[in-house]
């Protein structure tokens, strides 16, 4: 528990700083755009219901979503800027976390704004002009100064609105206190949940009373709370942001997909890169296609893979080959689509796979996915958010033939404990995941062999494809990691007990020990 | 008074609203001079208001003339004009959000005045309008009673040091004893600074005793214009003999009710 704790305060600068960094950033970028248009249609009531009712779209749309939408879209605008301009911009991150948050905070500020200022009595509107005020001296001496209290309601409302949604920046490779919640949430690392929500929480408190300090210094007229408000604000913003500064610029960036063994791999090549006196760092979190693209674009140094995974997902590919030939294509089809080197399989598969409670499967005498069939509309079935949309689902129930009664979509950690606790029948793990023992699972045999090999794979960007220090601090990991490590690891870094990088450590011996093992005369350390 | 030259005329105003309905000011024609204080009586909805609003461009008339010492007013920067009349609102009009003292300097601030002038003009009105400086200065309007709220009005409308004043039933809102004290009181500044004043009002009393000249207003038409006696002795007809009828039977009245036996009882 303490060691958690202690990682955890270890990360604080980091994924505070650019919590902090891609929150102020929005928040004032949301302010400088939605009070201008607040005030443009004051007196333009077309303009005004298209405003709000734009603003009210966005905010019906998930935070998740939306952020997840900005990245594509500005991979397209890089892309076309880079073919235009000669020069791109990076897609990943900062950029689009700034503009999905900042639209999510234009609702609330473009509200209240033209509510506050609506509402003021027509009666004193009149007068201002009455004593002589121009209309814009009426708006910045009597408009303004009467509607402030309602406008900073809205300003607090969506500075914590966007404080909780960056949060979910994490998932397009923005470092954020997300990457506790995420990193938490797979791990099953309770502390780093709890740690990063308290965090976001009392960042957002903070936030709303300097807020709320300037706005009563301002109706009350007292200059020193407004000053206050304002130098609490920018002491906070400063304390989070100037350790991240003060960190040395890394050389290396690995990227990681939102699971266990994931941030394990991830933490074994950063530590490979580390001990070989490079300074790497970990950009976790990030999603199946959005580390992708990141690799392709340069802004991820290196990650791995599942050939599988490239092979449906990216190479839109659903006919099914044997491994080393699936292996090939995809190392092919990386070097020529985008100049990414496939530096070699890690030495295990980590590959979808139907499993239940082996008393259950004995007891329908199920050993198969054609057993399966048979018995399948009266069963459920969990998998994770992207089984039941994936092509070897697909290929799976027209192959078989099988239908379930109910399928469900699982946080992949929850899922084993289910199946377990038969509130399902069967579930689309992972080949490498350690539970499937822990749990005593029956893996389901794929006779037609319709699920692709799914070989863990390490992928250089093209930028660093003549990197001779990362490529020798790499290769070393390439044949090195049998499934019945991986599974030792993930079982480590799954169940909480241990964090990814004590995995990651625990990984490295393990590799060694059996390189020692099996050539015997080998360098012992 | 014909000696003195006009300070505000009308010449055939009107004013419309879209198109078709009934105008609101229909060829209205008059001229207030200088130091007169007129009154400008009516029912609602009569265009009483939106007559003394063209006078400082608030509203711009569809047809003819208004004419601010012998300037036509459309001619003229609205804002200046504005600046150079005062205005004193129906329910006082005061910012909220300022004290009593930035209430009544906010034109002389308008206008560029420096620091320590406004600061003395302040205290000068706040005595003006016979408020207390030290206990009136720096509240806000709602510590204000309406009495002292429209005191404030008036100071602020009289801080540029205007020549024309222009009040919309400035005393309406106000309970009688306030109402008539500061009705008086505003008399005597009328006359001590020489202003020119028009002042709506729909309490013919209230004009008869404060103006000098009453003009009627109804349905966009002036269908009087006389002095208050002459109103009330011989009026043109018979809505304006009503109209002036009014405070007289309530005078009657209440001789009545004090000393029984000078006239008829009440039932």
């Amino acid at each position: 528990m303490n060691s958690q704790l202690a990682e955890a305060w270890a990360h604080l600068p980091a994924y505070l700083g650019g919590h902090v960094a891609v929150s102020v950033t929005a928040l004032l970028l949301g302010l400088a755009i939605s009070l201008p248009l607040a005030l443009l249609s004051l007196r333009r009531p077309t303009l005004r219901r298209l405003l709000l009712g734009f603003a009210s779209v966005v905010q019906t749309i998930p935070s998740l979503a939306l952020l997840a939408l900005f990245y594509p879209l500005l991979l397209g605008l890089a892309a076309l800027s880079e073919r235009v301009f000669g020069a791109g911009f990076s897609a990943l991150g900062f950029l689009p976390s700034v503009l999905a948050l900042t639209l999510y905070s234009m609702l609330p500020v473009l509200r209240n704004t033209v509510t506050g200022l609506m509402g003021i009595d027509p009666a004193i509107n009149e007068a201002a002009l009455g004593v002589g005020m121009t209309r814009r001296q009426s708006l910045l001496m009597v408009e303004l100064p009467l509607a402030l209290p309602v406008i900073m309601a809205g300003v607090r409302t969506a500075a914590i609105w966007v404080i909780g949604a960056a949060t979910l920046s994490t998932p397009i490779g923005q470092t954020s206190l997300g990457n506790y919640i995420f990193t938490g949430l797979q791990t099953q690392n309770w502390v780093f949940v709890l740690f990063g929500c308290a965090v976001a929480a009392l960042f957002a408190l903070a936030v709303d009373q300097l807020l709320a300090l300037m706005e009563n210094g301002l109706t009350q007229r007292r200059r020193a709370r407004v000053t206050a408000g304002g130098i609490g604000l920018l002491l906070l913003t400063a304390a989070a942001l100037v350790p991240g500064l003060s960190q040395a610029r890394v050389t290396y960036v690995i990227g990681a997909k939102p699971f266990a063994e994931q941030y394990v791999l991830a933490a074994l090549m950063q530590q490979r890169l580390q001990e070989a006196g490079h300074t790497a760092t970990i950009r976790e979190g990030l999603g199946s296609a959005v580390i992708f693209n990141a690799l392709a674009a340069g802004e991820i140094d290196a990650y791995v893979d599942y050939s599988g995974t490239l092979w449906s997902n990216q190479m839109h590919r659903n006919d099914v080959k044997p491994r080393t030939e699936v292996l090939a294509d995809v190392a092919q089809w990386l070097d020529r689509e985008h100049g990414i080197v496939m530096l070699g399989s890690l030495g295990f598969e980590n590959a979808y796979a139907l499993a239940m409670p082996r008393p259950r499967a004995d007891a329908l005498g199920i050993r198969t996915l054609a057993d399966l069939a048979g018995r399948a509309s009266n069963l459920s079935i969990a998998g994770d958010y992207e089984f039941f949309g994936r092509p070897e689902w697909e290929a799976i129930r027209k192959a078989y033939g099988i239908a379930f009664r109910e399928q469900r979509q699982m946080q992949p950690e929850f899922m084993y404990e289910a199946v377990s606790h038969g509130d399902v029948d069967v579930i689309a793990g992972y080949t490498s995941d350690g539970r499937i023992a822990q749990y005593d699972l029956t893996v389901l045999a794929d006779p037609k062999h319709v699920i692709p090999p799914y070989d863990a794979i390490v992928l250089i960007s093209a930028k660093r494809k003549d990197d001779k220090a990362l490529l020798a601090a790499l290769r070393p990991l390439i044949g090195a990691i049998d499934v019945t490590s991986m599974r030792g690891a993930n079982l480590r870094a799954a169940d909480g007990k241990a964090s990814p990088r004590d995995a990651a450590q625990w990984l490295s011996d393990e590799i060694q020990r059996k390189q020692a093992g099996t050539k015997p005369g080998g360098p012992v350390r | 008074m014909t000696d003195r030259r006009p300070a505000i005329s009308f010449d055939n105003v009107s004013k419309r609203y879209g198109d078709g309905g009934a105008p609101v000011l229909d060829g209205v024609s008059l001229t207030v001079r200088e130091r007169e204080f007129l009154a400008v009586v009516g029912p609602s909805g009569s265009g009483k208001t939106t007559l003394l609003r063209t006078v400082n461009r608030l509203i711009d008339p569809s047809e003819g003339v208004v004419r601010v010492e012998g300037r036509d007013v459309c001619e003229l920067d609205a804002v200046a004009l504005r600046r150079g009349i005062g205005y004193v609102f129906q329910g006082t009009g005061l910012f909220p959000h300022m004290t009593v003292a930035e209430n009544i300097a906010i034109t002389p601030k308008l206008l560029g005045w420096d620091r320590a002038r406004m600061a003395a003009r302040v205290d000068e009105l706040i005595e003006l309008v016979r408020l207390d400086p030290g206990k009136h200065r720096d509240r806000f309007p709602a510590q204000l009673s309406g009495g002292e709220g429209q005191r404030v009005g008036v100071a602020r409308a009289l801080a540029a040091g205007p020549r024309i004043v222009l009040m919309d039933e400035p005393f309406g809102a106000l309970d009688p004893l306030t109402r008539d004290a500061l009705g008086e009181d505003y008399r005597r500044l009328h006359d001590e600074l020489g202003l020119t004043t028009v002042m709506i009002t729909h309490d013919t009393l209230e004009a008869t005793l404060l103006a000098d000249r009453i003009v009627v207003i109804r349905s966009g038409r002036i269908v009087a214009d006389d002095t208050p006696r002459a109103l009330l002795n011989d009026a043109p007809n018979d809505y304006v003999r009503a109209l002036m009828a009014t405070p007289r039977r309530q005078a009657e009245r209440l001789i009545a009710l004090q000393n029984p036996a000078a006239g008829r009882a009440p039932q």
